[in-house]
């Protein structure tokens, strides 16, 4: 069975026809080219594919393509106007909030949901907001910072 | 990892995914929040031919005034529990379990109809439902039924529920004036699963405790009534030293069925249900006082 679907990703409907089983993180990397929503571990955990759907951060990783019919999704190339950053994208490049840089479009599309829900969280609620997002690199501390530090610009 | 391959419908209306579900009953699988169901599929745990989303029907998510109690849909999100208001204010343990359940992202997504219906061993809201009381509501095509949540949780990942019905809602009674609650919870420091979570929900009147309910999670085969522990309880003022006799015996039901794994042997999980069974209970009881 195939069955098409709609999908509003950063502004633009999109149509397709996809097999059910097809992941939203496979729809938009394979079939829409927008690769910055990265797969990590692929079973639920990481936190590297996060997006928002209808505005709640989810992990697409674990969302059929075909759940997001009808819906609107946002993702890490969605974020910046051109070469203006959100505060977000400015405080991971401020504070240096990321090393190689796979778990970044996640922790990014995280901290924005965060910081929707919360625009002036503690230490504690950063780092519990991140609970589902998994860096091998920084040790945390400067993304935690970054997000601090966007969560003041946005003030 | 790619799920073996399947039909997929997504109804509307009820009346639609339940005749659906008779189409296909014995092959079809009800698709809610997808957290349990989509991770069982990629690693074939899983391999339902057929899924019924009933995601894109209307009007199954809500917490609302029923009478007295409350009733919640089931595709009410761990998220809108967390934050109603209602639910703080009535049923603040179930606020408190739902915000401890794995990370945001998961919580976006997973529902309480599915949290019950799927019945992971380790899963939080089974425990706490079982605590507060209360039934399911399961429909089929041509009727629906009330299950009490006493006589829903079967066995490992097994409930009451047959393979044409479908959780519509959660009914939770009134809690009666002097009733605390309160869930402990030792998480999985990677998943958040309940290693250990207990739930109490504790009535005192005069003095004495005169009603309680403490469910066990994460132990044993599934969510399970601490019925020593409550009979220890009840009738008794709670002195430290009867809760700590009580939360003794909070593992004893689920001696049998005692999960043993790399996480946690037996030996310490029935230690740790006794530390967050004293705990919850301590938390309840200064509640209700
Ligand atoms: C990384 C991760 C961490 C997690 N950590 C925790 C945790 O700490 N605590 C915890 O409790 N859970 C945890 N979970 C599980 C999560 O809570 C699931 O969302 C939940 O168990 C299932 O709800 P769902 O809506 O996603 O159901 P689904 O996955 O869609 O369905 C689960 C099962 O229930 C059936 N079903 C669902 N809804 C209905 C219905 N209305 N009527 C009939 N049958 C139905 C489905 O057919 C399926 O068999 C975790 C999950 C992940 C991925
Ligand atoms: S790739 Fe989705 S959570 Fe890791
Ligand atoms: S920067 Fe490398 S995983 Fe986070």
């Amino acid at each position: 069975m195939t069955v098409e679907i709609t999908v509003t990703v950063n502004g633009t409907a999109h149509t397709a026809t996809v097999e059910p089983r097809l992941l939203l993180v496979h729809f938009l990397r394979d079939v829409l080219d927008l690769t910055g929503t990265h797969v990590g571990c692929d079973t639920s955990q990481c936190g590297a594919c996060t997006v928002h759907l209808n505005e709640d951060a989810v992990k697409s990783c674990t969302v059929f393509a075909v759940q997001a019919d009808g819906t609107e999704v946002t993702t890490i190339e969605g974020l910046a106007d051109g070469e203006s950053y959100t505060p977000v994208q400015q405080g991971f490049w401020d504070e240096h909030g990321l090393q190689c840089g796979f778990c970044t479009p996640g922790m990014i599309m995280t901290a924005e949901w965060l910081l929707k829900q919360n625009p002036d969280p503690s230490e504690a609620e950063i780092r519990a907001g991140l609970a589902g997002n998994y860096c091998r690199c920084t040790g945390y501390q400067n993304i935690v910072n970054a997000i601090g530090a966007a969560a003041k610009a946005g003030r | 990892m790619v799920t073996s391959n399947f039909d997929y419908f997504a109804p509307t209306t009820l009346d639609e995914a339940t005749s659906l579900l008779s189409r296909y009953r014995g092959e079809a699988k009800v698709l809610a929040g997808g957290h349990s169901l989509i991770p069982m599929m990629k690693l074939r745990l899983a391999e339902p031919t057929v899924l019924v989303d009933i995601g894109k029907i209307d009007g199954l998510s809500y917490v609302r005034e029923d009478g007295d109690g409350v009733a919640i849909g089931s595709m009410t999100t761990y998220r809108e529990l967390e934050t109603s208001s209602l639910v703080k204010s009535r049923y603040p343990l179930l606020a408190d379990a739902a915000s401890k359940v794995a990370d945001l992202q998961v919580r976006n997504r997973g529902t309480i109809g599915g949290s019950l219906a799927h019945s992971d061993p380790a899963g939080d809201l089974p425990a706490v439902v079982l605590a507060i009381g209360g039934s399911v509501v399961a429909r089929t095509r041509r009727s629906s039924r009330e299950i009490s949540i006493d006589r829903f949780q079967v066995d490992l990942l097994t409930t009451a529920l047959h393979d044409n019905e479908i959780i519509t809602e959660i009914k939770l009674p009134a809690l009666p004036s002097g009733t605390g609650t309160a869930y402990s919870k030792f998480h999985n420091p990677a998943s958040h699963y309940a290693i250990t979570g207990v739930a109490a929900v504790i009535t005192v009147s005069g003095g004495t405790c005169t009603e309680a309910r403490i469910a066990v999670t994460g132990a044993g085969d599934k969510a399970t009534r601490a019925r020593r522990t409550e009979r220890i309880l009840k009738g008794k003022e709670l002195t430290p030293a009867v809760i700590r006799r009580a939360a003794s015996r909070a593992a004893a039901e689920v001696q049998d069925t005692l999960n043993d794994d790399i996480f946690a042997s037996a030996e310490y999980r029935t230690h740790l249900t006794q530390v967050h069974a004293q705990r919850a209970i301590e938390e309840a009881a200064a509640a209700a006082g």
